[in-house]
């Protein structure tokens, strides 16, 4: 025990929190882990499982940056209990991606600059994903009403709004413009419906 | 980082399981259904239970059941989500449905429960507060303080009934089932409450809200209004729900139920007896909303002024007259 660990006023109980031993199914792996049963799954992915591309905003409900898909809904990992969590099918940003490349979600994210600083990113991408999953084409007040628990203090919203749109045609296989930026790139212009990375 | 603090977790399987863990570990053990009110509240240090006592694996307590005579169960661990979903919910009963949805945001209201939702932390801008903050006024009188911040010179907490579904199930007639040890009991929602920020609950520690029962909807129309700074996220800082049931044209009976202005929700009691035998047109819903005002007390301990929360209480009521009507 690290000499911290005996603080003075520390509860009992959390000195000797016991830990527990349970399978994590993420991004479609199974994982066993080690955690203490009172550690959120926002904590285990983080700091047991090294999966940081979860971001802890708030920490208390408010700002939906640690969305993560539970089961095909999105979820606050910042309020469940991991070992809440076995049996259940977990999706983080890093399962976003497949062999094949970027989720259209991120493709269409970066190809609208629907990221700033990018610290909601990986919530707003989680809760969208879950929102595609569900609707394959949901309308503009549908992706605002979904998204109204993820908070983003940059972009203003539009431009998240219209990556969501934009990655749900391409994942219905309708065409997109090619993405802003590209026309000055001086090499022939995409063609349409083809996913390209913006300049 | 907010972290929980160190507790026990057990995972009981069923209703009598959970009562026993609940009476044997004493009043130190919480239940915890969905976890977004408790949680919080465990990471801003409110509550530090000893044992948590989760309803995760308790599958009785979800879903809802339609009565063959127009009633409705509604399990205290359905999600609000999937009440949301729920296509009869929103037909038969769209004030619920209405009050449902308004609760917080989509994720939220994914892992948040109806039973949760009823038996709401109060709230206040004084509580609500991480531990340092707190501990630099010297705490309030709910947690840890001896000095009521709203109202320092009370000698009660003046912590506010923030739940939005429970005005209307008052207004709809619900009645509320709870487990202990000691068998079942029923009673109407409206008594599971008392004028009091901090023992705001006449549920036992170890009672578990298992149920809520919704009787036929009859001829009853009903609306829920809801006043808060961001059209979603917030809670009420007014909540107004009104029911209505006519003979002819005539109000037979009327509910009319606040939230946000008392630490319980509040019955307008004289405004329903003036409603009785009256028309609901623009004059008369306006005279119910003067009359309805003069109860509420909100208080400076949410958002908004409260002089204009109070005055918010005429429009809200006068217009939840003339939608349900």
């Amino acid at each position: 025990m690290s000499p911290h660990g005996n603080a003075a006023g520390k509860p009992a109980a959390q000195k000797r929190a016991k830990k527990v031993t349970l399978t994590l199914r993420v991004n479609g792996e199974d994982h066993e882990v080690l955690f203490a049963p009172h550690k959120t799954l926002l904590e285990v992915l983080r700091e047991e499982m090294g999966l940081t591309g979860t971001k802890h905003g708030c920490e208390l409900g408010e700002c939906g940056t640690c969305t993560v898909v539970v089961d095909g809904e999105p979820m606050l990992s910042c309020l469940m209990l991991a070992v809440e969590c076995d049996g259940r099918e977990i999706t983080t940003v890093e399962g976003l991606s497949t062999a094949k490349g970027p989720h259209p979600l991120q493709e269409a994210f970066a190809d609208l600059n629907a990221a700033q600083c990018g610290y909601c990113t990986p919530g707003f991408l989680c809760a969208s994903k879950a929102l595609l999953d569900r609707n394959p084409s949901p309308t503009r007040e549908q992706i605002r009403d979904d998204l109204a628990g993820n908070l983003c203090r940059c972009t203003g919203y539009a431009k998240i709004f219209e990556a969501v749109e934009r990655a749900a045609a391409v994942m219905r296989g309708e065409p997109v413009p090619p993405p802003p930026g590209n026309e000055d790139l001086g090499g022939a212009a995409p063609a349409q419906g083809e996913v390209t990375r913006g300049a | 980082m907010m972290r929980l603090p160190a507790f026990k977790y057990l995972a009981p399987h069923s209703v009598a399981e959970t009562v026993l863990m609940l009476s044997s570990e004493g009043p130190g053990a919480t239940v915890v259904a969905g976890g977004t009110d408790l949680y919080p509240n465990m990471k801003r240090r409110h509550q530090v239970p000893k044992t948590v006592v989760s309803l995760r694996r308790v599958a009785d307590l979800r879903g809802t059941h339609a009565g063959a005579d127009g009633s409705l169960r509604i399990g205290a661990s359905t999600t609000l989500m999937a009440l949301e979903r729920d296509a009869r919910l929103k037909a038969e009963r769209p004030a619920l449905w209405a009050a449902v949805r308004s609760i917080s945001t989509p994720v939220l209201r994914t892992m948040g429960t109806i039973g949760g939702n009823v038996l709401l932390d109060t709230r206040c801008n004084y509580y609500d507060q991480n531990l340092e903050w707190r501990r630099a006024i010297n705490n309030c009188l709910k947690c840890e303080g001896d000095t009521c911040w709203t109202a320092p010179g009370s000698d009660r907490c003046w912590a506010v009934n923030s739940s939005d579904s429970v005005p209307v199930l008052i207004a709809l007639g619900a009645r509320a089932r709870l487990s202990s040890p000691r068998g079942h009991r029923e009673v109407p929602v409206e008594s599971l409450y008392r004028d009091d920020g901090i023992s705001y609950l006449t549920k036992d520690h170890d009672e578990v809200l298992t149920e809520l029962v919704l009787p036929p909807v009859g001829p009853w129309k009903s609306h829920y209004g809801k006043l808060r700074r961001r059209g979603t996220f917030d809670f009420p800082v007014l909540g107004v729900a009104t029911a209505l049931r006519f003979d002819g044209d005539r109000v037979a009976e009327a509910r009319i139920v606040l939230n946000g202005v008392g630490s319980s929700p509040l019955r307008c009691t004289e405004a329903e007896g003036f409603l009785l035998g009256k028309r609901i047109d623009p004059e008369t819903a306006k005279a119910a909303g003067e009359i309805a005002f003069r109860p509420a007390k909100p208080l400076d301990n949410t958002d908004f002024e409260n002089a204009w929360r109070k005055k918010m209480v005429k429009v809200y009521v006068r217009d939840g007259l003339l939608a349900a009507k």
